[in-house]
């Protein structure tokens, strides 16, 4: 009943009845073929370029940043940046094929768990699917490799990404998520660790989110 | 929300006296201004991607009924379920339907001012269902029973003080004589208190900045990720909004977020920009079983076609208040109502009746910043006038000021007439203010020289000078004329 009475009233503000079939095939070819509008400059640089600018503006945000050459570097690095933070060794790690096809037994110090988090885990390592250089934003979908909760609830978010999947825009990252799969149940894009200004306009870093964000660039072996 | 619009004046003048407002707007309000500025500027393509931001926002309005059609089947291809509420009772009643359905104790919620339009937490509480804001802004508000004073920003007229007298008293299991050193310990506490409540809440509800026709997304924007946390981890997920917020594709919405986060807070992006389709799917670990979008008009739908559908464009970013000369005075809560400042004082009246908000749209010093900084370009000023004009229409207005205007639109309409009765005014009042050249007090102006003088007019009349000049220029040029000859 609702629906009718909102549509209807729709249609007598604009004073005219339901759009003709040629104009809905119009709308509907705009959505198909979903243009791009004006996208900044900034982040359109070489790979080089693109990965220097995507970790100048994590920093910026308040996360931290690894480079590493591989993933088999990523079991060190995860241990060092626990001790540097003063954090118990222990981690979730999503169970996404690259992270679980890290030699974590090189580290005998971390004690992994692969899975889902749980509100008592403080540390998670998950995958993004791409970064963002326009504004340091890390692209992280959900489905089965890649838990949701596992980007909310620890502490500690230490996020592994493959410098070749940091693009210029949001738009090319879509681009890649639409060429990959359809639409997820959930995107997040995260610009930083959790923060809040509520309290007298004064930002506080760790609100209900992760306190702390650690990106993993692998630059790779080239 | 208790809507006070009627007595703007009086809340108003309550405002200017309270100190710990007025310290509170003092510190706060200068800071957005000098943010967004700071984000502009970095971003050479901004006034561009305005642009931009305000055509997409046109053609979704200029064809809403296609897209909310396509973004209910998009929503429903996906899973999830479309309530259409034409008013705010069908949307409090589809809510509650849906956490009796879910056998709901306790719901949590994301920071959504379409829910405070509703009134949704009195009238949940009210069928026995606990709400909890998760927002840090909106829980203090919820412990202290405050409305929120800012669209994003809702405990805007806090200190710090305000702050830890409220956990004190709230939060009576922990230690009384704790001591908050800094603000961190009081996010800290509030961390750990709202934890416990994601964890046991039933029904998560959120809002949504936007709804995307093209794959029936709905997206949230927040810096604290409890907006996150509310649609992730109670087995039902409920998205309260309204019908404006549809925009046709992920392009249009990621031009539109461009401008959102700069021109509210001054950051090139928030936190957790969260995009939800549906619920749980095969394989997914976590996540919401059901998602349900509660779909309001409430009054939007009566704005189409009219003078005042610009205001449709409206993406929630408080840039107008942020600039506002009057919402800096006076703060939120004096707009009684439950969006404050300009884009409030154009809306309000749509929604609730100009007869019980007129106030609003005169509340306004006509500057023009908050359509200058506006991220789609609604002209406010041009809006508000609008309101005016209804108001005299309806004779809304009260009638010393009808009559007032009405012989001075008599007068204006005979130019000689004007002149002749202002160099009287003119001349009398320069005459009796020759001794002081002030007055502190004027027949009929008694208010207005309550607070100051008047000065006392010196010589004639502009008309009557520049005539006398003009006079003498000619007869001057006349003279030269007859020389050069």
């Amino acid at each position: 009943m609702s629906r009718a009475a909102i549509l209807g009233a729709i249609q007598r503000g604009l004073k005219r009845g339901p759009l003709p079939v040629d104009q809905r095939a119009m709308l509907t070819g705009r959505m198909l073929a979903h243009p791009r509008h004006v996208v900044p400059m900034r982040g359109q640089l070489d790979q080089a370029g693109r990965v220097a600018m995507f970790a100048a503006y994590v920093e910026r945000e308040f996360g931290t940043v690894a480079r590493l050459r591989s993933y088999a570097d990523v079991p060190g690095a995860v241990a060092l940046y626990l001790a540097q933070q003063n954090v118990a060794p222990a981690l979730v790690v999503s169970p996404h094929p690259d992270l679980q096809s890290i030699a974590f037994s090189d580290a005998p110090m971390l004690s992994v768990r692969f899975g889902t988090a749980l509100p008592s885990d403080a540390v998670c390592l998950t995958q993004a699917f791409a970064g963002v250089a326009e504004t340091g934003t890390l692209m992280l979908p959900s489905g089965p490799t890649r838990p949701t909760s596992n980007n909310l609830l620890p502490d500690n978010a230490l996020v592994v990404v493959a410098a070749e999947r940091i693009v210029a825009s949001y738009e090319d990252a879509f681009d890649l998520l639409r060429a990959a799969q359809k639409m997820p149940r959930n995107v997040m894009l995260v610009t930083g660790p959790s923060r809040s200004a509520d309290i007298e306009q004064t930002l506080e870093l760790g609100a209900h989110g992760p306190r702390r964000l650690h990106v993993l660039i692998i630059d790779g072996e080239g | 929300m208790l809507q006070t619009s009627g007595a703007f004046k009086e809340n108003a003048a309550g405002a200017m006296a309270d100190a710990g407002l007025q310290r509170a707007l003092a510190r706060s309000k200068p800071q957005f201004a000098k943010k967004r500025l700071a984000a502009v500027e970095k971003l050479p393509e901004f006034e561009a991607l305005r642009e931009a931001a305000k055509n997409i926002k046109n053609h979704a309005i200029a064809n809403l009924d296609f897209y909310l059609e396509a973004y209910a089947a998009a929503v429903e291809a996906s899973g999830g379920v479309v309530h259409w509420c034409a008013t705010a009772e069908d949307a409090r009643r589809a809510v509650l339907n849906i956490c009796r359905a879910a056998g709901a104790e306790t719901v949590t919620k994301g920071k959504s001012m379409v829910t405070e339009e509703i009134g949704l937490n009195d009238y949940l509480e009210a069928n026995g269902i606990t709400p909890v804001e998760t927002d840090l802004g909106e829980y203090i508000l919820q412990l202290r029973h405050e409305s929120p004073s800012h669209i994003i920003a809702p405990a805007f007229h806090l200190n710090r003080e305000d702050w830890e007298a409220s956990f004190r008293k709230s939060h009576t299991d922990l230690p009384p004589n704790r001591v908050f050193g800094e603000r961190r310990d009081i996010l800290t506490e509030a961390r750990g208190k709202l934890r416990e409540k994601f964890l046991a809440a039933d029904v998560g509800i959120t809002g949504a900045n936007f709804l995307i026709a093209e794959t029936g997304s709905s997206v949230i924007v927040t810096n604290e990720g409890n907006g996150d946390l509310t649609q992730t981890l109670p087995r039902v997920h409920v998205v309260v909004t309204s019908i404006e917020k549809v925009v046709p594709t992920i392009e249009d919405t990621l031009t539109l977020l461009r401008v959102l986060a700069r021109s509210a807070t001054g950051q090139d992006m928030s936190v957790y920009t969260t995009f939800s389709t549906g619920g749980r799917r095969p394989g997914d670990p976590d996540g919401p079983e059901e998602y349900h979008v509660v779909l309001l008009d409430n009054g939007r739908s009566g704005m189409v076609g009219t003078e005042f559908q610009d205001m449709l464009r409206c993406i929630r970013c408080a840039a107008c208040m942020n600039h506002c000369p009057v919402y800096g005075a006076v703060g939120g809560h004096a707009y009684g109502s439950t969006y404050p400042g300009p884009m409030g004082a154009v809306l309000t009246p749509m929604l609730v009746g100009v007869e019980v908000s007129a106030h609003l749209p005169n509340a306004s010093t006509f500057c023009g910043k908050c359509e200058s900084v506006c991220p789609v370009k609604i002209p406010l000023p041009g809006l508000m006038r609008h309101w005016r004009e209804r108001e005299f229409e309806r004779h809304l207005t009260p009638a010393t000021m009808r009559y007032g205007l009405g012989l001075w639109a008599f007068f204006a309409r005979r130019p000689l007439l004007y002149r002749l009765g202002t160099r009287a005014a003119a001349l009398a009042l320069g005459w009796l203010g020759r001794r002081s050249s002030r007055f502190s007090w004027l027949p009929l102006a008694g208010a207005w020289t309550k607070t100051r003088d008047f000065p006392a007019p010196e010589g004639d009349t502009f008309f009557a000078q520049y005539a006398a000049r003009q006079k003498a220029l000619g007869q001057k040029s006349v003279g030269q004329k007859a020389v050069g000859q």
